[in-house]
């Protein structure tokens, strides 16, 4: 930053202006609420505020069987529904320690890799848009619609899309998908690369971008930081790599990580990731054309599930980074206590710390890259 | 005919001409932008979309009309007419075009060819920046009001390398008067140029372009109305006509300032290389110059609108370090080689 932070200098509080910015505010995505104390334009203190979509999920997973939570999780993060739900069905499974069949793990891999592309994609596009430049959304948002339309293809649903079932999944991969693909990996580059055109090479965007609100890797890790966030940070770790679930652990990908952890690594390692998962699904898609036409894709499961009694944690990284499980369970069919450890969560907490002393507008910056979804966020 | 009846066609007409412009150039924003971002835009009310401004202004003037309550009423009522009404003005000295003959009678198309045209332009441009504060201010909406307090940064600062990149231009021409200038700028300039202003100060015009497009907050530089970090800025409290006044006001606002720069920097009315008056009547002279003056004009509108959609906006710091730092110090440059230039060859 070439400002200096006048904020240094002791105000007098009543000389500080509050701004109440959200929850209703164009920046604000979802119901998010950063009370801010400024002086000028110049953040002195941020204080965010959550629980505006608050909907009491893990509460009303008590009441639900296990397989009627899956729609609930597809309200968490919306932007890549299909990350919760597999987050969610594969705590279940290891609770009750089935074995998913291999098919069934490439489709979900494949599904789960598009959903973290059309999450990247949102946020690229929206962190754009915050930042004024409208065009590259647009470019970025279109893909989003073609890959919803494999999901719509796949069960109907485009954002809300109750993914798959613990054991397994329903339904094989569209057939549509298969001459979709390689069209689409092609227009998704593209785009990507309109918007790196646009974006990463403009001087207005490396201004307002880089070096805003610069995290240092300690930092991170204390506050809990997980995903493209921490990575951002320089911190390399990713679920997919260090804890392999499914076949993450075959497939050749690389894990971009940034130095600086400000607005700019966040952005590029979101356009890095995309460019990474498609590669993934092309290698999962070429396991998957070598799978028998009849392989299952269903475990066997009973038809009422119900774990033994336990408990167990299971995190996956999804596009926000680590959206981890707890379930406990007392052998009924219904789970006795839910909690979800969502990657926002934790990254929400330091936005007061990352704003301070930054502008408002850099402020707006800093909250659509960090990705903060607020269904998520309040659960 | 009587003068004064031909000022007052002239007058309605470059009103009308104002207004027109203003109202096309919303449809060209949204159809244009559609066009870059794979969209189709607004098409649906009339050909190719072209009554929906018809349609939006039906709308603005339909609607309920609410001043907040701790709004300070009168000035909020007056924000957006002192911000649509110096638009409006700055155009009575452009020459939008020769001359015309009409019934043995030679008309100047130009309102008021006044002899300092050039300072009551940045005069009045300078008067929009009220419209901003004063709305921001009675709107009494902290998000208003910092928008207000951006725009008069904004303008205040920009005002300075707009004047000092326009003052190389008088050094150069050695007059006020708009009309004057044009008619310096025919002919050919090292034998194979056209004699525009644009090719004797082509750093004065970038700069000039520059701080024209933050005089007009628009992207880069609309901070202002920034719409994702202070919702609109200093309108989010308008609803209705007041705000289409201040959309309407930034519209002409761009008319005009494409207007200036096309008669300082773009010879005006003139045709490169060809002398139209040798081979034109007086009547289709007279029109055939309003053409391509527009023609030149609404290439510079295209291009407002082209630079809106490509580039992010500007951070408040980053905004005044441009202007303070680059800018006013490349027109004081420019300024100074411009002197010496002149001084030697004439």
């Amino acid at each position: 930053m070439d400002y200096d932070p006048v904020c240094q200098i002791d105000r007098d509080p009543d000389d500080l202006v509050t701004i109440n910015i959200g929850p209703t505010h164009p920046a604000m995505h979802g119901t998010l609420r950063v009370i801010a104390k400024t002086d000028g334009e110049t953040i002195v203190s941020a204080e965010p505020e959550i629980g505006y979509l608050h909907r009491g999920v893990e509460k009303l997973g008590e009441n639900f069987t296990y397989h009627q939570f899956i729609p609930l999780t597809d309200r968490m993060n919306y932007c890549s529904a299909i990350a919760s739900n597999v987050a969610y069905e594969m705590a279940v499974e290891k609770l009750m320690g089935i074995k998913v069949p291999p098919k069934a793990q490439l489709v979900r891999t494949i599904m789960m890799e598009l959903a973290r592309i059309a999450d990247h994609q949102v946020l690229v596009g929206i962190l754009g848009v915050d930042l004024g430049a409208l065009t590259p959304f647009f470019y970025l948002i279109i893909q989003r619609e073609e890959i919803y339309d494999i999901f719509e293809w796949y069960n109907g649903a485009r954002l809300t899309n109750t993914f798959g079932r613990i054991g397994g999944v329903n339904a094989d991969l569209p057939d549509k998908f298969h001459e979709k693909w390689p069209t689409l990996r092609d227009t998704i580059r593209k785009a990507n690369e309109e918007t790196d055109a646009l974006l990463t090479k403009n001087r207005i965007w490396l201004d307002r971008s880089v070096g805003v609100n610069a995290f240092s890797a300690e930092d991170a890790l204390n506050w809990g930081f997980t995903g493209p966030c921490l990575r951002a940070c320089g911190v390399k770790r990713d679920l997919r790599r260090d804890e392999p679930y499914m076949f993450y652990d075959q497939f050749d990908f690389k894990i971009p990580v940034g130095k600086h952890g400000d607005v700019f690594d966040r952005y590029m390692i979101r356009m890095e990731e995309m460019e990474e998962s498609v590669k993934i699904i092309d290698q999962a898609y070429a396991m998957y054309q070598e799978m028998p036409e009849d392989a299952p894709l269903m475990a066997k499961v009973p038809k009422i599930i119900k774990p033994p009694e336990g408990e167990c944690y299971h995190a996956i990284e999804t596009p926000n980074g680590e959206l981890g499980f707890w379930i406990r369970s007392d052998g009924s069919d219904k789970p006795y206590r839910i909690k979800i450890r969502p990657p926002c969560y934790m990254v929400y907490q330091a936005f007061g710390e990352l704003v301070k002393g930054d502008m408002i507008s850099d402020t707006i910056a800093c909250l659509s890259s960090l990705n903060i979804i607020a269904g998520e966020l309040d659960r | 005919m009587e003068d004064w009846i031909i000022d007052l066609i002239k007058v309605v007409f470059i009103w009308v001409w104002c207004l027109l412009i203003a109202v096309v150039m919303t449809w060209v924003e949204r159809r244009a932008s559609a066009m870059m971002q794979d969209r189709l835009g607004p098409n649906r009310a009339g050909p190719f979309g072209l009554l929906q401004p018809l349609a939006d202004g039906i709308k603005l003037f339909t609607k309920e009309e609410i001043i907040p309550e701790k709004a300070k009423s009168i000035l909020y009522v007056l924000g957006p007419a002192l911000f649509a009404l110096p638009a409006f003005s700055a155009y009575a000295v452009v020459p939008f075009g020769d001359k015309i003959v009409l019934g043995g009678k030679e008309i100047i198309l130009q309102v008021a060819d006044v002899n300092i045209g050039f300072l009551y332009v940045l005069a009045i441009g300078s008067m929009g920046v009220y419209g901003m504060v004063v709305g921001g201010w009675a709107s009494n909406n902290k998000y208003s009001i910092l928008g207000g307090l951006r725009a008069t940064a904004q303008l205040i600062s920009y005002e300075v390398p707009l004047g000092l990149a326009l003052l190389a231009v008088v050094l150069l021409y050695g007059t006020f008067s708009l009309r004057e200038m044009v008619f310096q700028q025919s002919g050919t300039f090292l034998g194979f140029l056209p004699n525009w202003g644009f090719f004797k100060q082509p750093l004065g015009f970038i700069l000039f372009l520059v701080a024209a497009y933050a005089e007009a907050s628009r992207v880069p530089f609309d901070l202002p109305e920034a719409e994702s970090e202070l919702v609109n800025g200093y309108h989010t409290e308008y609803g209705g006509m007041k705000l289409g006044l201040y959309l309407f006001g930034e519209y002409v606002n761009l008319g005009t300032l494409s207007a200036i720069i096309v008669t300082i920097y773009f010879g005006g009315w003139q045709l490169p290389y060809v002398d139209m008056s040798a081979f034109l009547g007086p009547v289709a002279y007279g029109i055939a110059s309003f053409l391509v003056f527009f023609l030149k004009q609404a290439f510079f509108l295209f291009l407002f609108v082209w630079v809106r959609w490509t580039v992010p906006r500007f951070r408040y710091d980053q905004l005044m370090g441009l202007g303070w730092k680059s800018l006013i110090p490349l027109c004081l440059v420019n300024f100074f080689i411009t002197a010496l230039l002149v001084q030697l060859t004439v």
